[in-house]
């Protein structure tokens, strides 16, 4: 039997710090190798932390929402094998560890030189144990029952349940043979106002729920709240007639191969804004504001402002000037898929230029887009809808769209935003200019 | 004809009834209870209380018989004591007139107004009761309807002389020589058991393969040894066919289990084949009340098919028990009262005061297998038991058994057998009501020395580590 010592893996380039989503293992687990051990967050990705051998965990790092450095001390393990650090102490610090700080008694001592451990190269001060969790009056998590499963119940809490007009069905129980207890019907009734069945009037709710702020919405917060600050947004709002565009669109998807992806708005309005850099470049640069310097790009890397379970994600369209409108829906729908399902890669997530965002069909008919720093601009797409305007003395049904946009209004002037935007509004009215290349 | 309207109209004055109007009485609801007989049903009158008054006296006379043929304890009687059957019943009669005039004094003291007579409905909520100063129009609001149950009869066996059912048994004057009890149920086997311990010859004929086949034959083994060592013979899978008179004394014809013809010759037939919801003679008919057999259909609130016509008890079918009916009838007055109720009991006790006596509560290991449910089954005899053994009662073959989930060690039945077990049935109804598992009765400390132990003793034998198995 040995110990080991599993340390925060590098995980990116130049990342020194990573932040604890979630453990998958705690204190006594049996794993074995490729076991996840936790997840962590980098910039915004995840990245998951597998086992690199089989063991028991007898000790975790810090807890979720903490960030530590990459190399610090993740999770020790008991193993079969001779482990790759020295045995643990009773208090739970490596007696390796606890060799190379000598006894503070004597400072002035010539510190020994200790043997290092082997496989370690150098060892971390001991990570404070973490706390023993601390003994509350509330129950363990209640456990879902199995559907068909009947609850169990004390008289006294089936009729207290009946009273409040709670099928006791619904209700968790933390007890044992998932018990429910008079705890857990309280918690029930705190966290379900909407009553059911005998249900009387609204009752206040007087609950409140406290979460930490972790994981990729700690970053979120940290960068919307940097962005307001640094950056003077300029925000625009125009109206784009998209009838004859939805025309195009809706023909090229009649006549689509079924190798093609399907076409929404965001391909057509992808190409527009390709083009509309062409003529307006300042749009697509970053300004590093530290150094005063403005990055212009040849390429045109579009973010696509992207809604997942966890939070906003901006994947990145690498090179959208190289792409057609199918190669464009193709390569939006994997990004979204992957930044949904968690699967995108860092370098997915990062390096654009510009950045598109759409609501779809919740649309709105306006909105403030916030910049995603250290970008310059960003282009906010409403819904689409059948508007009446007023052409050749009458007014027509027609497909009306808004553009949202931003801009950094240290480089940009609302001048030329006004004139960006117009270029897109000229390009996406008449299709046709879209995919001529003299344009 | 004199008329009256209220609020909750009663009708039986049983276990079911009287309890339904004292509630409703409680909960200030204008209430009038209606019954023919003595207040208490069947349960007071001529069940529960008046059989086991019987059994208490047979069991006295029956031990001290013992000691008086044999010393046993150190004790001997120089002679064998007298039994005046007539005298047990008059003190019987006592101890249900106490109880009887009980329940007049709670009825009145919640206010419930009493009227006797019977009670004939000509709609949902309207009822004549002829009463001796004549008839009474009576019409309610709700109706409750707790008319109870009453004898079966068996085809070709009328009741009636040297014919009778459990209500003349327990009124005898003399013990008969020879008994042939038609049943070996619960009721035969109680009054049957007791009839033994008197002195009389009892024979039962049972139709079904075993006796009270409610139970397991695991639990009913203490039992039919009993009966063994005490020469009752039991015929079973046997039909009885007529009662033939044969020099003045029944003689009962059966068919047994091969076909063939059997004679018994008795003193009395006392015929004990079960009992039926009292459905007839009250304007049931009147009603348009949806029926489930031979019982009235009611919901989990025990609401009938008419709107506030409420039923409960033995009435509404099996289990025909008295505590079954009181429970539903609280609830009903409560929610009658505006309360939220339903009867939703995780299991209803069922207890038989035979010798020994047996419990039950919920599932037996076989009724859980067939509901595909995989089980622990923990067992306490209570020869093993200190108490059992001081009280003389270690060898009847008692065991306390405890039936639990596999996988999370809820209790799901409890059952018992041996002497005064009928005591711990409480116990294992609250331990089922509470969704007690396993480790929750093993982690309950027991009182020693009692036969409660081997509740527990169960409960770690169900856990793998009983501590004197």
């Amino acid at each position: 039997m040995g110990n080991y010592l599993i340390k925060m893996p590098d995980v990116g380039e130049g990342i020194a710090e990573v932040e604890i989503v979630e453990w998958s293992v705690q204190v006594g687990d049996t794993i074995v190798e490729d076991d996840l051990l936790c997840v962590v967050m980098t910039d915004k990705a995840t990245v998951e932390i597998p086992s690199p051998v089989d063991g028991e965990v007898t000790w975790t790092g810090p807890e979720a929402g903490a960030t530590m450095a990459v190399g610090a001390d993740l999770v020790r393990l008991q193993v079969s094998g001779p482990g790759n650090i020295a045995a643990e102490t009773r208090d739970g610090q490596t007696a390796s560890a606890a060799d190379q700080h000598p006894p503070t008694s004597h400072p002035n001592d010539p510190a020994p030189v200790p043997e290092p451990a082997p496989g370690v190269a150098e060892v971390p001060p001991p990570t404070p144990q973490r706390p023993a969790p601390p003994h509350d009056a509330n129950p363990p998590p209640a456990v879902p029952r199995p559907e068909g499963e009947k609850p169990i119940a004390s008289p006294a809490v089936r009729q207290r349940a009946r009273e409040a007009g709670i099928d006791l069905r619904q209700v968790p129980g933390s007890g044992p043979a998932r018990r429910i207890s008079h705890a857990d019907l309280d918690a029930f009734i705190a966290n379900h106002t909407a009553r059911r069945g005998m249900a009387a009037g609204p009752i206040a709710d007087t609950s409140v729920s406290e979460t930490k702020v972790i994981g990729l919405r700690r970053k979120i917060a940290a960068i919307m709240q940097d962005t307001m600050q640094r950056i003077p947004h300029y925000t625009y709002v125009e109206e784009v007639d998209v009838t004859e565009l939805e025309l195009l669109r809706a023909r090229m998807n009649d006549q689509r191969r079924d190798d093609q992806q399907k076409l929404t708005m965001l391909p057509f309005f992808i190409r527009a804004m390709v083009k509309a850099l062409r003529a307006f470049p300042q749009m697509g640069s970053c300004y590093d504001d530290e150094n005063e310097i403005l990055r212009q790009y040849g390429a045109a890397h579009i973010g696509i402002a992207t809604q997942t379970p966890a939070g906003l994600l901006v994947p990145v369209i690498r090179h959208a000037e190289t792409l057609d409108v199918w190669q464009a829906a193709t390569e939006v729908k994997r990004l979204a898929e992957a930044a949904r399902a968690g699967t995108i890669g860092r370098d997915e997530l990062r390096g654009s230029n510009i950045t598109i965002t759409s609501l779809g069909p919740l649309g709105g008919i306006a909105t403030t887009p916030v910049i995603n720093s250290p970008e310059v601009a960003i282009v906010g797409i409403n819904k689409v809808a059948k508007r009446p305007l007023w052409q050749n003395g009458g007014f027509v049904p027609r497909d009306i769209m808004h553009l949202s946009s931003s801009f950094d209004h240290r480089i940009i002037d609302g001048w030329e935003a006004t004139q960006f935007i117009q270029c897109i509004r000229s390009l996406l009215e008449c299709p046709a200019m879209l995919f001529v290349e003299a344009a | 004809m004199d008329s009256l309207s209220c609020k909750v109209l009663v009708v039986g004055g049983g276990p079911g009834g009287y309890v339904a109007a004292i509630r409703a009485g409680q909960l200030g609801l204008d209430t009038v209870l209606v019954e023919a007989d003595r207040l208490g049903g069947t349960c007071l009158n001529r069940g529960c209380i008046p059989s086991k008054a019987l059994i208490h006296g047979a069991s006295m006379y029956q031990e001290m018989l013992s000691h008086s043929e044999r010393e046993s304890l150190g004790i001997s009687l120089p002679a064998a004591p007298v039994l005046n059957l007539g005298g047990m019943v008059e003190w019987k009669d006592a101890v249900v007139d106490k109880l009887n005039r009980g329940v007049a004094a709670l009825l009145k003291k919640a206010g419930v107004k009493v009227v006797h007579g019977w009670a004939r409905f000509s709609d949902g909520k309207n009822c004549e009761v002829e009463c001796e100063q004549g008839s009474l129009h009576i019409s309610a609001e709700h109706v409750v309807l707790a008319n109870g149950s009453t004898v079966s009869p068996l085809p070709g066996i009328p009741l009636g002389g040297d014919v009778i059912s459990s209500s003349e048994a327990l009124n005898l004057q003399a013990v008969p020589d020879e008994t042939v009890i038609i049943g070996a149920g619960y009721i035969g086997l109680e009054l049957g058991i007791a009839l033994r311990k008197m002195g009389a010859k009892v024979t039962f004929i049972e139709g079904l393969e075993r006796i009270l086949p409610l139970f397991d034959p695991e639990m009913t083994q203490p039992i039919e040894n009993w009966l063994k060592r005490h020469e009752v013979e039991v015929i079973c899978r046997a039909r009885a066919e007529r009662v033939e008179t044969q020099g003045g004394k029944p003689e009962l014809v059966y068919t047994d289990e091969h076909g063939k013809q059997g004679r018994i010759k008795a003193d009395k037939v006392l015929m004990t084949v079960g009992r039926r919801p009292n459905t007839a003679g009250w304007g049931l008919e009147n009603m348009c009340i949806d029926m489930q057999g031979a019982a009235v259909k009611v919901d989990s609130q025990c609401r009938t098919s008419m709107k506030n016509v409420w039923a409960i008890g033995d009435l509404v079918g099996e289990p025909m028990l008295a505590h079954k009916a009181s429970a539903q009838a609280e609830m009903v007055a409560e929610i009658i009262a505006g309360k939220r109720r339903e009867f939703d009991p995780k299991a209803i006790p069922a207890v038989c005061f035979t010798e020994p006596e047996i419990i039950g509560v919920g599932l037996s290991p076989a009724e859980a297998a067939n509901q595909g449910i995989e089980t622990v089954v923990g067992k306490f005899p209570f020869a093993a038991i200190g108490r059992a053994l001081a009280m003389n009662s270690g060898t009847d073959g008692g065991f306390v058994r405890v039936t639990a989930r596999a996988d999370n060690h809820l209790v799901l039945g409890m059952h018992a057998v041996g002497t005064h077990v009928a005591e711990l049935s409480n116990q294992f109804a609250l331990a089922l009501e509470m969704g007690a598992c396993l480790e929750d009765i093993a982690g309950t400390i027991h009182v020693h020395p009692t036969l409660g132990e081997a509740t527990m003793e169960a409960a770690l034998a169900g856990l793998g580590k009983a501590i004197h198995g």
